[in-house]
């Protein structure tokens, strides 16, 4: 059984301070949904308003249709993942796993019989007698998850459960959380402030900035589409070609920069008209090099300062004539060997490729 | 101690001169104000009690007469048991036991406010006006706890002043002084190991109870408390300790027929000058208190080192 979870117009103050400003989702039954946003942008803030930890100071919550308006954290058919897992230390794994159990007044072989079958779906069985700390990272993750499905929630929430892992872990786990939402079918909702977990994870995300929803939209749209520099330059990496608009016509624009005039895709719900200042944002994947860039639209003339080699790509830091830096990564199976610090290259890159934005604030990261 | 004696920083941090006074002082604390009275004490108890003249003369003996006359009562007596001191000694322990539950129930509540709900300013208020009454010494405090419970007393003064009572309650006769004088006097002893205690749990452990399901009192029973258990019972082993062994509460606030046992001590020592009896009294108190508090760890399954942390 799963819940759709509602907000309309979310806010929460904390005196004057907006952690939370006018939130509007509406987040499906049985979605998985991420919340993504740079450190102290009201994530987790939002998941005790859903929760029931935190009162919104405006606004509702609504899980299933219901509006959550005073009532407390242990009536809500919530459960909640806390950051640092919150296992009881001074418990087994068992009885952590069981205690949501315990407290409906279970009978303790029908909560040990539960554990056994919720250890199993975690890949522990037999394992419920250890105490939390003889436990592993991966382990103990695996607990937290199987704790707050005991009690048959129909909305997991979970908060950056997987940044206290190594990297190989976090990969991992990504693929068991996934799958474990499949299996047991509930909406999870998850926030987190790496965009790479967002974008494997979810079916839908919300990109978040300073206690405002920037954007929502499936992974591939908001990446491909974002409606914002900030979105732009926060998920994933982006090239910021600042400038003005020239020119206008159906879903492409001209800019011009102090590095040339560029073409490039524009959405029309941006607003933008002539003479307006704008970014165009161009990926570090979507820059191509060319020999002779006569046959191009869009060209860019760099110098390399840095070459980085990644294993799968090669990222290449170079500067403009105007000064401004640019990257870009060019795939490994591409000999790139003549390319060396101070290489006066040329760039291109598509229209349909890059994208016009209204001036705004960029991600600081 | 142990972490004194053998951990090399706290000679790194202070330096070699610094670090062996502390050592030199600490051990010499110990052995001549600790070790060597109770030493004394413990070897008295066994010895007739004879003026220091006649010391290593014929009527120098040792003896279990002081330990026996506590158990059976004097020789003259008809009674088969000393039942006056044994009632003095038995009420002292029992009547403890439940100063220092209602102490811990009195505490706990407060504790856990100041160390995870109030905020920081509200805490720190609490805790200076927890402190302050403790100021005033001991004898004072009884004293102002006197005025406030005497049969012509602030409270019944006030009670039959607004029509409340006919009759002034009967409060220093039935010890309700006594015990409400010894509960305050080492409620600090009680407020800071559990305050320390609780204020070390992760406020999502409380959290992750409630989202659980959990009501407040199945949170507090589960997560809480054991987690709190080493403050809980570093404190009630504190209180019980003082508590068993106050004198000036009791000599202020009890009521003229009944007696505290050390009370009873002090009367052997100063009024009735049989320092002998006098320290076998001692040494039975404290032998009490050492198995009481032993007792108490092993059944909460508590290690000393978890009390001392
Ligand atoms: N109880 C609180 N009192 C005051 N400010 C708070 C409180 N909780 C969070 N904040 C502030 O709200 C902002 C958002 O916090 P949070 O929701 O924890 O961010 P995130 O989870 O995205 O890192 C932060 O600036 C934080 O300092
Ligand atoms: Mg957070």
């Amino acid at each position: 059984m799963s819940a759709g979870v509602e907000l309309k117009d979310v806010s929460v103050t904390f005196g004057s301070f907006f952690a939370a400003k006018n939130v509007n989702v509406k987040i499906e039954g049985g979605e998985f949904f991420s919340f993504l946003g740079p450190s102290g942008c009201g994530k987790t803030t939002l998941l005790r308003a859903i929760s029931g930890f935190q009162d919104p100071s405006e606004g509702q919550v609504l899980i299933d249709n219901k509006d959550m308006l005073g009532i407390g954290p242990n009536k809500r058919p919530t459960s909640l993942i806390f950051q640092n897992l919150a296992l009881f230390p001074l418990m087994t794994v068992a009885e952590n796993i069981a205690f949501s159990l315990e407290v409906r007044g279970v009978s303790k072989p029908e909560r040990m019989k539960r554990a056994g079958e919720l250890l199993e779906l975690i890949a522990l069985e037999g394992q419920g007698d250890k105490k939390v700390h003889q436990l592993s990272g991966g382990q103990k993750q695996r607990v937290a998850i199987a704790r707050a499905l005991a009690v048959e929630p129909k909305v997991l929430l979970l908060d950056e459960p997987l940044s206290a892992l190594d990297l190989k872990l976090r990969q991992r786990m990504r693929t068991e959380l996934r799958e474990i939402q499949k299996r047991v079918n509930i909406t999870f909702i998850y926030i987190t402030h790496d965009q790479g977990e967002a974008l494997t994870m979810s079916d839908r995300i919300a990109v978040m900035n300073e206690g405002e929803l920037e954007q929502i939209g499936q992974c591939d749209d908001v990446y491909n589409n974002p409606l914002t520099p900030f979105v732009a330059t926060f998920v994933g990496e982006n090239n910021p070609l600042f400038g003005k608009i020239k020119d206008l016509s159906g879903d492409e624009a001209k800019i011009e920069t102090s590095d040339g005039v560029f073409i490039s895709s524009i959405d029309k719900s941006t607003n933008l008209n002539v003479g307006d200042e704008a970014i165009s944002f161009v990926r570090p994947e979507s820059l191509f090099m060319v020999k002779d860039g006569n046959d191009y639209k869009n060209k860019l003339s760099v110098k390399i300062e840095n070459i980085e080699f990644e294993g799968n790509v090669k990222n290449f830091y170079a500067s403009l004539y105007s000064g401004s830096k640019i990257k870009f990564s060019v795939a490994n199976a591409i000999d790139t060997s003549e390319i060396e610090a101070s290489s006066q290259i040329e760039l291109c890159f598509d229209t349909s490729k890059s994208i016009i934005l209204p001036k705004g604030a960029l991600a600081t990261e | 101690m142990k972490s004194l004696f053998f951990t090399q920083p706290f000679f790194q941090k202070n330096g070699k001169s610094v670090a062996l006074f502390f050592l030199v002082a600490i051990v010499f604390w110990f052995i001549f104000l600790v070790i060597i009275p109770q030493l004394y004490m413990l070897d008295l108890s066994f010895r007739a009690n004879i003026p220091p003249l006649e010391r290593g003369g014929p009527k120098d003996f040792y003896t279990l007469e002081h330990y026996r006359h506590f158990v059976f009562g004097s020789k003259t007596s008809a009674d088969a048991y000393n039942f006056v001191d044994l009632g003095v000694f038995g009420r002292t322990i029992i009547v403890s036991i439940f100063v220092t539950i209602a102490n811990l129930a009195f505490c706990y509540p407060i504790a856990f406010y100041i160390a995870k709900i109030a905020t920081p300013s509200t805490a720190r208020l609490l805790i200076v006006s927890l402190i302050i009454p403790f100021w005033i010494n001991e004898l004072l405090r009884s004293f102002a706890l006197r005025i406030l419970f005497a049969n012509e007393g602030v409270i019944n003064n006030v009670l039959t002043g607004i029509g409340i009572l006919d009759q002034g309650i009967l409060f220093i006769t039935y010890d309700v002084g006594l015990y409400t004088g010894l509960i305050y006097a080492y409620i600090l002893l009680m407020m800071f190991p559990l305050y320390n205690a609780i204020e070390s749990l992760d406020v999502n452990q409380i959290e992750a109870a409630k989202d659980l399901g959990s009501s407040t009192f199945r949170t507090h029973w589960r997560v809480v408390i054991p987690h709190a258990k080493p403050g809980i019972v570093s404190g009630c082993t504190m209180v019980f300790m003082l508590t068993v062994g106050a004198l000036a509460t009791p000599v202020v606030l009890s009521s003229p027929n009944t007696l505290w046992f050390p009370q009873l001590i002090y009367q052997w020592f100063n009024l009735n000058d049989n320092w002998s009896r006098g320290s076998a009294y001692s040494i039975i108190l404290l032998i009490v208190s050492v198995v009481f508090v032993l007792t108490m760890m092993r059944i909460f399954k508590v290690r000393i080192g978890e009390i001392i942390r």
